[in-house]
């Protein structure tokens, strides 16, 4: 009966092993000669430690490409991606350390970002959040300031971009879409009314990958206003900006 | 000869278990290899490992609030108060929104001629929002003491954004330089000498003017 008591024991502690194995921080053991300890998130901060092969790191946090660790005779400090990421697991296996490629600009879902550019003479401000759906379609809904010498305004829009060669390092899109935009005459001009209008806008625009989150993105836009007078308007945009994806 | 069969049965039956419990002791990895044993004597599947990023907190964000001096050309030197966003993309570069305001005071002109009045009180009030990016120029540590030192970083930071003053909107330019000081790894002090610059014409001549702004931030990163 003794044994009995034994395995069921044993197999208690196994089976919590599996359940609760997950400590509250990611381990590592460092495998180069040594792993450098910087005092900050930065390859300008001073290295101060060296923690050699064989020794068990915790991983805290992160900020932008940098770790922040703590070894086991309790000393904390910051580690490069480059350098973590030849580091293995206790088990063996090797570390997964997320950093953003080409893949994961590929497959990217979100995408926010900021364009600065000329709206008819006058600066326009944009900001705007893009969903992908697929590698060639997504959406994207903009929010934009402009400043003029005689009028200010705003315009919101929706848009859905068609991106035909995804995978080209500057990739071209093509933009359809509508939306509202508010004209503000200037105070110190004689009394001319606020106007709404909606729009419907037609583009198109380059978006180039720099590397990690980061992208380049200009792009050419052609409104349509539906005035309330007899005739419609037409406005050419051009701006760029930078973006980010997640 | 009856216990004998017994322990024999209860033998194999703990084995049983014990064998099914053990993928959970040997480690976390799943398999999900069929077992087709009956297809090929040689199991061409390879046994996939199922990768769970770890999850390691990130605080790449940065929010804030901060209140200074701001230096309104032409509409004296006043507070000002506002917040920022930050999402830093890499140790180097972050982008930066601001939003802030302040109550301008009178012009020389309105104080010397005695009752001109040039704006009301609503339109004294400036509010400016900005979206920048910022470098981090000379990162370093700070000592404090004999036993203390802080992280920080000198920065810069350049941009567009607008400036709402006297019933008007104007485009503006926005440079400046920063220190950042970090207390921990989640809270930092900011100090902040930033020059906004736009083309107005309130005063009757079109001008660039420049409208200086100081000031002091705490920022959480999250």
């Amino acid at each position: 009966m003794k044994n009995l008591t034994a395995m069921l024991l044993l197999i208690l502690l196994c089976a919590s092993a599996a359940a609760y194995g997950k400590d509250r921080f990611y381990k590592v053991v460092v495998q180069d000669a040594y792993i450098e300890m910087h005092t900050g998130p930065g390859g300008g901060y001073p290295v101060f430690h060296v923690v050699d092969r064989g020794e068990l790191l915790e991983v805290h946090k992160r900020h932008t490409d940098w770790f922040k660790v703590k070894t086991q005779k309790g000393i904390s400090g910051w580690v490069g991606a480059e350098q973590l990421a030849r580091t293995l697991e206790p088990d063996g296996s090797p570390t997964i350390i997320k950093r953003p490629s080409r893949d994961d600009f590929l497959a990217r879902r979100w995408e926010a970002g900021v364009q600065l550019g000329d709206f008819d003479g006058a600066n326009v401000i944009s900001t705007y959040v893009a969903y992908q759906f697929t590698e060639n379609i997504s959406t994207e809904l903009w929010g934009s300031h402009l400043s003029g010498d005689f009028s200010d305004g705003w315009m919101l829009n929706a848009n859905i971009v068609h991106q035909p060669f995804p995978a080209w390092r500057i990739s071209p899109f093509f933009t359809l879409g509508t939306g509202v935009l508010h004209i503000q005459p200037k105070a110190t001009l004689v009394q001319v009314e606020d106007r709404t209008d909606q729009e419907a806008h037609a583009g198109f625009g380059v978006r180039a990958h720099l590397g990690r989150r980061f992208m380049l993105r200009a792009e050419y836009k052609s409104y349509v206003v539906f005035t309330s007078r007899d005739e419609n308007e037409e406005v050419d945009e051009w701006k760029a900006g930078f973006a980010v994806f997640f | 000869m009856e216990s004998r069969l017994r322990s024999i049965l209860l033998r194999t039956v703990l084995l049983i278990i014990v064998v099914g419990a053990l993928p959970g002791c040997a480690s976390k990895l799943t398999t999900d290899s069929g077992d087709d044993a009956e297809s090929s004597v040689i199991e061409p599947e390879v046994s996939r490992r199922q990768i769970e990023p770890p999850k390691i907190n990130t605080n790449d964000f940065e929010i804030g609030a901060y209140a200074g001096l701001m230096s309104v050309e032409d509409f004296g030197s006043n507070a000002v108060y506002g917040a920022s966003l930050a999402y830093h993309m890499s140790e180097h570069f972050f982008f930066q929104g601001n939003y802030g305001q302040t109550d301008t005071s009178e012009t020389s002109f309105e104080v010397l001629s005695g009752g001109a009045q040039l704006l009301t009180d609503d339109q004294r009030q400036l509010s400016y929002y900005d979206l920048l990016i910022g470098y981090n120029l000379l990162p370093g540590e700070a000592f404090v003491g004999s036993s203390r030192s802080f992280n920080s970083a000198m920065y810069m930071v350049a941009g567009v954004g607008n400036t709402d003053f006297a019933d008007d909107k104007f485009f503006t330019l926005v440079f400046g330089a920063g220190y950042r000081m970090l207390l921990w790894d989640y809270l930092a002090v900011n100090f902040d000498v930033r020059d906004h610059m736009f083309d107005s014409d309130l005063l009757g001549t079109d001008k660039t003017t420049h409208n200086i702004e100081f000031k002091v931030g705490m920022t959480f990163f999250f």
